[in-house]
Formats: structure tokens, C-alpha cells, sequence
């Protein structure tokens, strides 16, 4: 038994020996020196565990008597973690080592992680979930700070970390409730004492476990910490909090509500109808005001993880297939985004103010087409994929009934456009400057974002066939 | 041979429009006219070939595509060949070609266009039209024959506007545009109902269809009105527009704001008669409405007298013919309201050539008066322009209907017109339609006098105006002659020799429709017509059902045959009538020059009430112009400027940065700030739950 056991979860096994067996190995012998290599090294394992688990697993099996799952949907997100992970990585690499942040924890850090998030996306139990949710988060506190000179920096990392805890807290309450009113903290278990329906002992559960994946999604109003979190960290780190912990926390969030409150769809359907409106509004307003990418993005993720939910809301299969078909188009844009944005420097020293950009594209002309290929994706321009990923998540609500839901996700978006535009309008119309950003980049950076680019419009074809995995996926989770 | 009837022209016009860079703008102009005149002889050959018992109910459809497929609409691209086609073809074709060569001396050299390339798109517009045009009549189901509408109507406003430069021209253009505009929606609305009635719109399904259907009702406006009333009636609406039938009329005459090739090709012999046409081949359904039909014939009367009153008085040589125009195509209505169809479309083929020919003469003579169109600035000029002269002479001949009235050899003797018009007025006598006949017979004297007095402003007396341009005035290059020579063949024989088959005796016009007819028993002995030629005094009736041949003509509608039996004195009004008006023209333009002047003052509030064609436009301007401006502004001011980017303004520039403002405010950067969003959120959910939960 035990050895099945083990087996299931050899990947997750795989990259923790990794990162203990190369934390010891590189504390003893050359220390930061192995930053380089062990970014190559660990985003390399990334993608071949992305690969093993894409390529050999199936069907869906349980270990660790049920509170590990590994079914078709957890597969897909971690498919998807691992390769942004492995992306982000690639991209950090110059940027770091440039600005002498490239420790050997890095890599290591973010691999711990992922491992984290591999659990979260499998839980089959309370007490899994939290386990795998809180190994990420102490990684992603650490990262955040990794600074450790910059006030900012670190700002960010005890801001993250105190208010994680709170999440945490809330997040633990609602499970004790959920244990307490049900009897069992299996997923399996939960849905058969709420098969006459949820008392509200146990709708209190949902609501503080919700409450807590919202802060992990960063919707609102749980999302106070992400505009200073992602502005504080070092641009790599905001890039990586903006890609894999998000589906992670999607995907966690979609397996609760439907593994184990599966049976009251309607309750929890008003939760995340309500996360997602307002984080739609609130991302596409407040962005507006904001002059710092980083911040910016923020934002605009805040404003995307509210399109996602709303196919969460739906509460069918299609409705979390167009979830992870969302998110997957989310990740690529951003990462060629923050590609973009890792680019932006002035004497080598890193830029985030978006007028930095004014006629950017005179003295970049790939790059700002590059960019402005993603800002309309970002803002859901057809034919853009980005209005792909909308086109399926307004469909789902309108399915499901939530026909007021897409309609306002549809004035979010018009709303949300102005400030993607507006550095469009920067590039192409702004006035001529002085203090100009440097020209030429990393190569590295360079393909990620024109490849990025390169799949926002190319990808329309077939959205890269990611649509029956998707579909596979989410009927996996919702039967 | 009929397909490349139908796309010569459209192949003239793609090339010739979209590469005369290529091949030049004389290759252009070189290839649109031989196609059409390809086209043209094809056409001949096609009508005087054409023989109508050769094939099931006079009719054949040739198909060339599925057109529309959906639900239960479904009709195919194809040409519908019956007799009523291939007099359209050769009219359309024959007027076109002849237009096309002589727009080569007219369009020559244009003051309008100093430095832009202007020949290969008047040519290439003039093709499309034609192929526009040929799609109308060669159509097989409504959709088709709508298409080809409107396509003439597209060709029609860029060729009006085609000194786009010239605001007037501009103005006219999209005045005729509108107006048609006017008159399509009846016509889409007689489609919507006759698809609503039949669940068809081909002609065949329908004209099967029209006798069960008269006896049905349909719900319009608030009431229930016969089936066919209402479909015939809409469809009308849609002639009226196209034909510029009184009320919808007003853009005509603007419309000469045109090179007058156009005006010739366009709004004379060919599209203006495509309400006419309509009328002809919608037969089926006339003949069971009545009431429409008796409408069909009051306006076109009216409008045969109303234009004719306004022809009088007009100084414009264009506007004269136009007016003319109108008040023609007046009569063309009379003869398919009262049910002589065969008379109608008679009437458009003589008329086609001579008012062609007039158009082209005037052209010719503004061409060597250098744009000159004041008719109170000729004067003389048969002199100058002699060729021309003979050739205005011959149209007015033939317009006004001179001819040797009695006399009978086979056919009537005399100019086309004469033939033609008469028959109408016969027909509207025959028919017992008082006030169409007399208002006919007014109008042929009002015709005559307006004629002449063109052709005695122009031609004869002193030069007046300008002498420079009287001095420099000279006779047309011969491209521009031949087609006058030409057309004048048919402005003299067409009305002899297509007498028989067009207003014979039921017999000869069936045969030559392809409509079922039979022997009438009860025929009793009468006098026959025009020096009784028939001397087996057996009298023909029509006996085909709705569909069999180009026409339907009931049973009971005897009007054909009673046209050849009228009183003598009924033939010879209309002559004494042309006659009359002859005299008087004469009197007033040549005896005593002086005497119009002194009418015109003595006799003022009628004289403007003339000038100003009945007030019709200014009327038009005060009823719908101007208020449909003034709720343009309203909603242009008030909606759209106020309402709509003021609040999207407001919301845009107001609203949402006050929002974004307070997300900023929010975002303090306090912990204890954020965790307290969080715990509100947590409180505001569980609140909600506890509240509106159902526990």
C-alpha cells in the first residue's frame, strides 16, 4: 500500500529531495556561485517532471487513503505551474545575478514551492490542503524579501507574511467549523454529510475557507496585499506571484468547492459571484490610477483572477474548464508581459514607471508591437487570445444562469482597457523624452516575449489544443 | 448567348473601372462599348428569335446559381426569358450601347475634372448600370429583380453625382437616393407579403398562386385588406419611386444635374421605366386588384397632366425632356393600370428610342453651346447645328404623335409616338376611364406645345444670349451623330412595325406573349379598327391562367379588343390635340415672340405656380425636410451629444476617477487597514448569508 502510495506522489518526492539534497550540497561547497546553475538545473527539472506527469499520467488515483488526488484536473494544473515556474526562473536569471540577488536559495525556494502547490492542486482533505498551502507560502514570504537590503523589500515580505497569517488563520477556522459540522475533514466525507444539505455551521466554514483561498487568489476584498507585494518584491519574484501561485490557488479554490461542497453549488455560487464582481471592478478601477507596472499589474491580475472566478461561479464542468482555460492564457500573457518588464531599465538600473515608456516604440519597434499584442490581449481585444479566454468565461456564466455577472465582467473589461491602452498610447503617441530607457535586451527575455506575443495571435487557431484538456480536466473535478 | 447578355456589361465594368491604370482610360473606354455593343446585337438576336410558343407558357429560365438558401426561402440566380424580357434587353442594351459611343464626343473634354482621370469611371458606372439594370429584368424571383433595384438605384445616385465637386450635383444625387428610398420600402414590403402569403418569391410559385390568393385577406395597418389589393398596391409604391409617378416624383428632375448621356440612358429610357415594367410583370396580381390597378391609373393620369403643366413652363432644355419624361411614363401607367400591358410596354419601347434620342440631341446641342442649358440663350441654331437639328425634329415628331390618323395599310402610318400614345388614349377610352382619357388628351396638346417650343427656342428665331458662345456654337463630332442616326430608325418605324404584336387583336398579342387566347363566340359584327384590315371579324379574348406567358390578362378584361372599336372621334383627339398645341407653340414662339412674355405677366400666380412645379419641393421641404432635420438636431444635440457622451463623459472623466481615487485612499499601506478590508469582507459575506440564507 505504501509503496503505491509513494509512487503516486513521486514527483512531488522527486523535487523535494532535489531541493534538500542541492540546498546541502550548495551550503557546504560554493554557495551563491551556484545560482546560475542551479536556476538552469531546477527549471530543467521542472520541465521534465512537467513533462513525465503530462506525458505518463491517467485515469485518476487516490493515496494516502484519499487525501492525495491525482486526477486529470490536478495533472493539467500542474502541468501549468511547472512550466511557468520553469519560465519565470529563466527569466529571472540575468536580472538577479545583475543586481546581485541570485542566491542559491532562489531556485531552491521556489522549488519548495511549487512542491507546495503540486499538493494543494492534489488535496483530497483539510489537513492536505493546508499543508500544501502553507509549504508555499512560507517559500513565496521568503522570496518576497529576498531583498534583504531594501525596506521595500522586505515591507513587502512581513506584509505578505503577517497578513498570510491572518488568511491562514481564517482559513484554519473555517476548516475546524467545516470539521466540526461535518465530522470529517476528507473532501469525500464533506460531500456526504452535506448530501441533505449544508447547515449553516458548515456555510460558515465555506465562507472563512473561502475567504482564505480568496486571499491566495488575491481577489477582493482579500487583495490589499498584492499591490504592495508585487511592487516591493524584485520584479522576478512579482512575475513568479503573478503566474504558478495562481492557479495553484484556483485550482485548490475549484477543488474545494466542488469535491467537497459539491452538493450546494448555489451557496458557495453566491461567494464567488460576489468574489469575482468585485474584484473585476476593483482591478479595472484602481489600476487607473496607478503609474508603477508593477503596481499596474497588480492590479490587472487582481482584475483577471475576477474573469476566472466567474467561471468558477458558473458551477458546471464548462464553467471550470473555461476557468483553466483562462488562466492558462493569463499565464502566458503575463509572463511575456513581466518579460517585457524585466527589460525595462535605464543605465542598468531597473524602471517601473510606465511614462518611462513614452514613444517607446520609435527605439524598440519589435518589442513595442511585441507589447502592444499582449496589452490587448491583456484587455481582451479580439483577435487577441486574451478575448478567447474572456469569450469562454462569459459563456460560461451566461450558462449557468449569471447573466448579470457577464454582463458586468463585460463593462469591467471596457472599463479595465483605459489604463492597457493607455500605455499603448505611451508607446506609439506619447511625446518625445529625454531620459530614455535602454535599448536591446537578454536574449532570454527577448524570445520570452516575442514568443509570447507570437502566441496571443497564432494561438487563435486552436488555442494550442489546450481546450480538450481542459475539458478533461474539469470532468475530472465536476461529475 | 443570354448569360453573356447579362455579364458583358459587368465584365466591362470590373475592367474597366478597376483597371483602366492598366489598360488605359481609352482601353477602358473601348472595351466597356464593344462589350455592350456585343451585348447588344446578342439582344437582337435573342428577341427576334425569341418565339414564345416554342416553350411552356411562353416562358424559360435559364439558372446560373443557387442564390439563397435558408429556411424555407430558397431561390436560385436565374434568367427568366419571356417576351417581356427580351423587349427589355433590347431596349436596355440597344439605348446603352448607343450612350456609351456617344459619350465618347460628350465626355471628350470635361471642365470639371481639370487634372483627374474621369472617362474610365463614367464608363465603367455606365456598365454597371446596364448590368444592374439587365439583373432587373432578367430576374427570375423578386429577391433578384430587388437586387437589380437597387443597383441601378447605386448606379443612378454615382452617376448623378458624378461632378461630385458640385454641390448641386451632390444634393440632387442623394435627393434621388432618398426619395427611391421612399418608394423601396413599399416595394420590400410587397415582397415581405407576397413571401408571407405564398412562402415564395419566385415568379413562377407565385403567379400560380395569384388566383387562390385573391380570394385571401391580410392583417395591414390595424385591418383586414384583400391579399392582392395590398400586395399590388405596396408594389406600386415601389414603381412610383423608380418611375417618378407624382408625389415621389421630385427627384427627377433634379436627377439631370447628370452628364446627359446619363440622363438619357437613365432617366429616360431605361430605369425610370422599370416601375412600368414591374407593373407588366406583376400582371397576375394586378388583374386581381382592382382598387390598386384604379390607382395605378389616377396617378399616372395625373402625373401624364401634372408634369406636362410643368413642362411648359420650364426654361432648363434637360428639365423640359425631364418633365416630359415624367409625364410619359404617366401614360405607360394608365395603359398597365387599365390592364393593356402589352400597350404598356409598347409605349416604353417607342419611348425609349425617341426620348433617348431627344436626350442625346440636347446633349449635343449643350455640347456645341458650350454647357449652355438656358433655352432662353438659343436661339437660331438650326444653322449652326443642322444634323442636330434634324434629330431633335424627328424625337419631337415622334413624341408628340404625328401621323396620318384614319389610315390603315397593315399598320398606322405615322411617327412612333403616334402609334404608341394613341393606343393608350384608345385604351383608356375603350376601358370607360373618363378622366384618364381626357387628362391623356390634354396632356398630348400640353406635349406638342412644350415640344415645339423647345424646338422653336432652340432651333429658330434670332440667336439670343451670349453671342460669343453663339459664334463659337458647332454641330457635334460624328460619334455623337450616329447614334442620334440610329435611333432615329426607331423613333420612325418601331410604333409601325411592332403595331401588331404590341396592340394587334388579342390574337396577335398573344401569340407573340405566349398567352393561351381563344376565339370569342359571341363576337357580334363591328365596324373593325384602322380601315378594317381583319376581314374575318373574329374577335380574340385572352384565356390564360395567372403564369401562362409574359402577361396575364383576365378574361373578362376586354379592353384590348374594345380599344380597336372606340368612336372616330376618340382616334382623332388626340391628333387635333397635337395639332392644337402645335398651332399654338407656333403663334407664341415664331408669330408673336412677344405674346409669352405678356401671358406670363398677366396670368402671374399661375404662371409660378408652374415655374415652381406645383410647389411640390417646397412643400416636400416644409412637411418632411425640415422637421426630419430638426429631430435629426434634437437627437444629434440633445441625444447623442448630451445625453450619450455626456454621460459617457461623465462616467469616463467623472465617475470612475472619483473611484479610482478611493481604491487609492484605501490602499493606505497600513497592515492594520488591510487586514481590516479582509474582516470586513469575512463579516459582509457571513451577514449576508445569515440574513438572506434560507436556514
Amino acid at each position: 500500500m505504501l509503496s503505491q502510495d509513494l509512487n503516486t506522489i513521486l514527483p512531488e518526492i522527486v523535487i523535494s529531495l532535489y531541493a534538500m539534497g542541492a540546498l546541502l550540497a550548495a551550503v557546504y561547497t560554493v554557495k551563491d556561485k551556484a545560482g546560475p546553475l542551479l536556476v538552469w538545473l531546477t527549471s530543467g527539472l521542472f520541465v521534465a517532471v512537467a513533462f513525465w506527469i503530462g506525458t505518463t499520467g491517467e485515469g485518476a488515483t487516490e493515496a494516502f487513503s484519499g487525501m492525495f488526488q491525482d486526477d486529470a484536473f490536478s495533472r493539467f494544473a500542474k502541468v501549468a505551474i511547472l512550466l511557468s515556474a520553469a519560465a519565470v526562473l529563466l527569466m529571472s536569471q540575468e536580472y538577479m545575478q545583475k543586481r546581485d540577488l541570485l542566491r542559491f536559495e532562489y531556485p531552491l525556494l521556489i522549488a519548495l514551492a511549487v512542491v507546495g502547490m503540486m499538493m494543494m492542486v492534489s488535496a483530497g482533505d483539510l489537513m492536505a490542503l493546508y499543508m500544501g498551502l502553507e509549504l508555499q507560502s512560507l517559500a513565496l514570504y521568503v522570496v518576497a524579501s529576498l531583498r534583504r537590503d531594501s525596506v521595500k523589500s522586505t515591507e513587502a515580505g512581513l506584509k505578505y507574511f503577517v497578513l498570510g497569517a491572518l488568511s491562514s488563520g481564517l482559513l484554519l477556522y473555517g476548516a475546524s467549523l467545516t470539521y466540526g459540522f461535518a465530522g470529517t475533514t476528507t473532501f469525500a466525507g464533506i460531500i456526504e454529510a452535506t448530501e441533505d444539505g449544508v447547515s449553516l455551521g458548515l456555510l460558515f466554514g465555506l465562507v472563512f475557507l473561502s475567504a482564505g483561498f480568496a486571499f491566495k487568489v488575491s481577489a477582493a476584498p482579500f487583495h490589499m496585499w498584492t499591490p504592495d507585494v508585487y511592487e516591493g518584491s524584485p520584479t522576478p519574484v512579482t512575475a513568479f506571484f503573478a503566474t504558478a501561485p495562481k492557479i495553484a490557488a484556483m485550482a485548490l479554490f475549484a477543488r474545494v468547492v466542488h469535491d467537497a461542497f459539491g452538493n450546494s453549488i448555489s451557496d458557495w455560487q453566491q461567494i464567488v459571484a460576489f468574489l469575482s464582481v468585485v474584484s473585476m471592478f476593483l482591478g479595472a478601477i484602481a489600476a487607473i490610477g496607478q503609474r508603477d507596472i508593477k503596481r499596474l499589474m497588480a492590479y490587472s491580475s487582481i482584475a483577471h483572477m475576477g474573469f476566472a472566478l466567474m467561471g468558477l461561479a458558473a458551477g458546471t464542468a464548462f464553467g471550470v474548464q473555461a476557468m483553466l482555460v483562462y488562466l492558462g492564457i493569463y499565464v502566458a500573457m503575463n509572463i511575456g508581459t513581466f518579460a517585457f518588464i524585466l527589460s525595462m531599465e535605464k543605465d542598468g538600473m531597473p524602471v517601473t514607471d510606465i511614462h518611462a515608456l513614452q514613444m517607446y516604440s520609435k527605439r524598440e519597434p519589435l518589442k513595442a508591437v511585441a507589447m502592444l499584442v499582449l496589452l490587448f490581449s491583456l484587455a481582451g481585444v479580439p483577435p487577441m487570445l486574451g478575448f478567447f479566454g474572456k469569450l469562454y468565461v462569459l459563456q460560461a456564466a451566461y450558462g449557468a444562469g449569471l447573466a448579470w455577472l457577464a454582463v458586468a465582467g463585460v463593462i469591467a473589461s471596457v472599463i479595465g482597457a483605459f489604463y492597457y491602452l493607455r500605455i499603448v498610447y505611451f508607446m506609439y503617441f506619447g511625446e518625445e523624452r529625454d531620459e530614455a530607457l535602454d535599448t536591446g535586451s537578454s536574449p532570454v527575455l527577448w524570445a520570452f516575449l516575442v514568443g509570447s506575443a507570437a502566441v496571443m495571435v497564432v494561438g487563435v487557431v486552436n488555442l494550442f489544443g489546450i481546450e480538450p484538456l481542459a475539458e478533461a480536466a474539469s470532468l475530472a473535478l465536476v461529475n | 448567348m443570354e448569360q453573356i447578355i447579362l455579364f458583358a456589361p459587368l465584365v466591362g465594368a470590373i475592367l474597366g473601372g478597376f483597371g483602366w491604370k492598366i489598360i488605359g482610360e481609352t482601353g477602358a473606354q473601348w472595351l466597356t462599348t464593344s462589350l455592350l455593343f456585343l451585348a447588344a446585337i446578342l439582344s437582337w438576336v435573342v428577341f427576334l428569335t425569341f418565339d414564345a410558343s416554342a416553350y411552356d407558357n411562353g416562358t424559360y429560365t435559364i439558372d446560373i446559381l443557387t442564390f439563397i438558401q435558408s429556411g424555407t426561402l430558397d431561390t436560385s440566380w436565374a434568367i427568366r426569358m419571356d417576351r417581356l424580357t427580351a423587349t427589355m434587353l433590347i431596349v436596355i442594351t440597344t439605348v446603352s450601347a448607343l450612350v456609351h459611343l456617344y459619350s465618347f464626343g460628350y465626355m471628350a473634354h470635361d471642365d470639371n475634372f481639370p487634372d483627374t482621370a474621369y472617362k474610365a469611371r463614367f464608363f465603367a458606372y455606365l456598365s454597371f448600370f446596364t448590368f444592374a439594370m439587365l439583373m432587373l429584368v432578367t430576374a427570375d424571383n423578386l429577391v433578384q429583380m430587388f437586387f437589380g433595384w437597387e443597383g441601378v438605384g447605386v448606379a443612378s445616385y454615382l452617376l448623378i453625382g458624378f461632378y461630385y465637386k458640385k454641390p448641386s450635383a451632390n444634393a440632387a444625387a442623394i435627393k434621388a437616393f432618398v426619395v427611391n428610398r421612399v418608394g423601396d420600402f413599399g416595394f420590400a414590403l410587397g415582397i415581405f407579403a407576397l413571401f408571407y402569403l405564398t412562402g415564395s418569391i419566385n415568379f413562377d410559385v407565385i403567379f400560380s398562386e395569384a388566383g387562390d390568393l385573391s380570394t385571401q385577406t391580410i392583417t395591414f395597418l390595424w385591418r383586414d385588406w384583400p391579399a392582392l389589393e395590398v400586395v399590388a398596391f405596396l408594389l406600386f409604391i415601389g414603381a412610383m419611386g423608380k418611375s417618378a409617378q407624382l408625389l415621389l416624383h421630385t427627384w427627377l428632375p433634379d436627377a439631370m444635374e447628370g452628364p446627359t448621356p446619363v440622363s438619357a440612358l437613365i432617366h429616360a429610357a431605361t430605369m425610370v421605366t422599370a416601375g412600368v415594367f414591374l407593373v407588366c410583370r406583376m400582371s397576375p396580381i394586378m388583374e386581381f386588384a382592382p382598387t390598386a390597378t384604379a390607382f395605378v391609373v389616377f396617378l399616372g393620369a395625373t402625373t401624364a397632366f401634372f408634369a406636362a403643366t410643368v413642362g411648359l413652363v420650364q426654361n432648363d432644355i434637360k428639365r423640359v425632356i425631364a418633365y416630359s419624361t415624367c409625364s410619359q411614363l404617366g401614360y405607360m401607367f394608365v395603359a398597365a393600370g387599365i390592364g393593356v400591358y402589352s400597350v404598356a410596354m409598347f409605349h416604353l419601347l417607342t419611348h425609349a428610342f425617341f426620348k433617348a434620342m431627344l436626350f442625346l440631341g440636347a446633349g449635343s446641342v449643350i455640347h456645341g453651346m458650350h454647357h449652355e442649358q438656358d433655352m432662353r440663350n438659343y436661339g437660331g441654331l438650326r444653322h449652326k447645328l443642322p444634323y442636330t437639328f434634324w434629330a431633335m425634329m424627328i424625337g419631337t415628331l415622334a413624341i408628340t404623335g404625328v401621323g396620318i390618323p384614319l389610315l390603315y395599310i397593315g399598320f398606322p402610318v405615322g411617327f412612333a409616338g403616334f402609334v404608341s400614345k394613341d393606343a393608350i388614349i384608345e385604351s383608356a377610352f375603350a376601358a370607360g376611364q373618363g378622366y384618364a382619357f381626357w387628362m391623356l388628351v390634354i396632356s398630348a396638346l400640353f406635349t406638342s406645345f412644350y415640344s415645339w417650343r423647345l424646338i422653336f427656342l432652340t432651333f429658330y428665331g434670332e440667336p439670343r444670349g451670349d453671342k460669343h458662345t453663339h459664334e463659337h456654337a458647332h454641330e457635334s463630332p460624328k460619334v455623337m451623330l450616329a447614334p442620334l442616326a440610329i435611333l432615329a430608325v426607331g423613333a420612325i418605324f418601331a410604333g409601325m412595325v411592332f403595331y401588331k404584336p404590341f396592340f394587334g387583336s388579342a390574337k396577335y398579342v398573344g401569340q407573340y406573349f405566349g398567352v393561351p387566347y381563344a376565339a370569342q363566340e359571341h363576337g357580334e359584327d363591328h365596324g373593325d379598327d384602322h380601315g378594317g384590315d381583319d376581314k374575318a371579324k373574329t374577335h380574340y379574348a385572352f384565356a390564360g391562367e395567372p403564369g401562362q406567358g409574359a402577361i396575364y390578362v383576365a378574361p373578362e378584361n376586354t379592353t384590348l379588343d374594345d380599344a380597336h372599336s372606340v368612336p372616330v372621334w376618340v382616334k382623332l383627339a388626340p391628333f387635333f390635340a397635337m395639332l392644337l398645341g402645335f398651332v399654338t407653340a407656333w403663334i407664341f414662339y415664331i408669330r408673336k415672340p412677344e405674346l409669352p412674355k405678356q401671358l406670363a405677366t398677366q396670368q402671374a400666380p399661375l404662371y409660378n405656380f408652374l415655374l415652381n412645379k406645383w410647389y411640390f419641393d417646397e412643400l416636400y421641404d416644409a412637411v418632411f425636410v425640415k422637421p426630419a432635420k430638426q429631430i435629426g438636431k434634437f437627437f444629434w444635440k440633445r441625444g447623442d451629444g448630451a445625453v450619450i457622451d455626456g454621460g459617457i463623459n461623465g462616467l469616463a472623466m467623472g465617475i470612475i476617477p472619483m473611484l479610482t481615487r478611493l481604491a487609492g485612499r484605501a490602499q493606505s499601506g497600513y497592515v492594520f487597514t488591510y487586514a481590516f478590508a479582509m474582516v470586513i469582507g469575512i463579516a459582509v459575506i457571513l451577514t449576508f448569508f445569515t440574513i438572506f440564507g434560507d436556514y
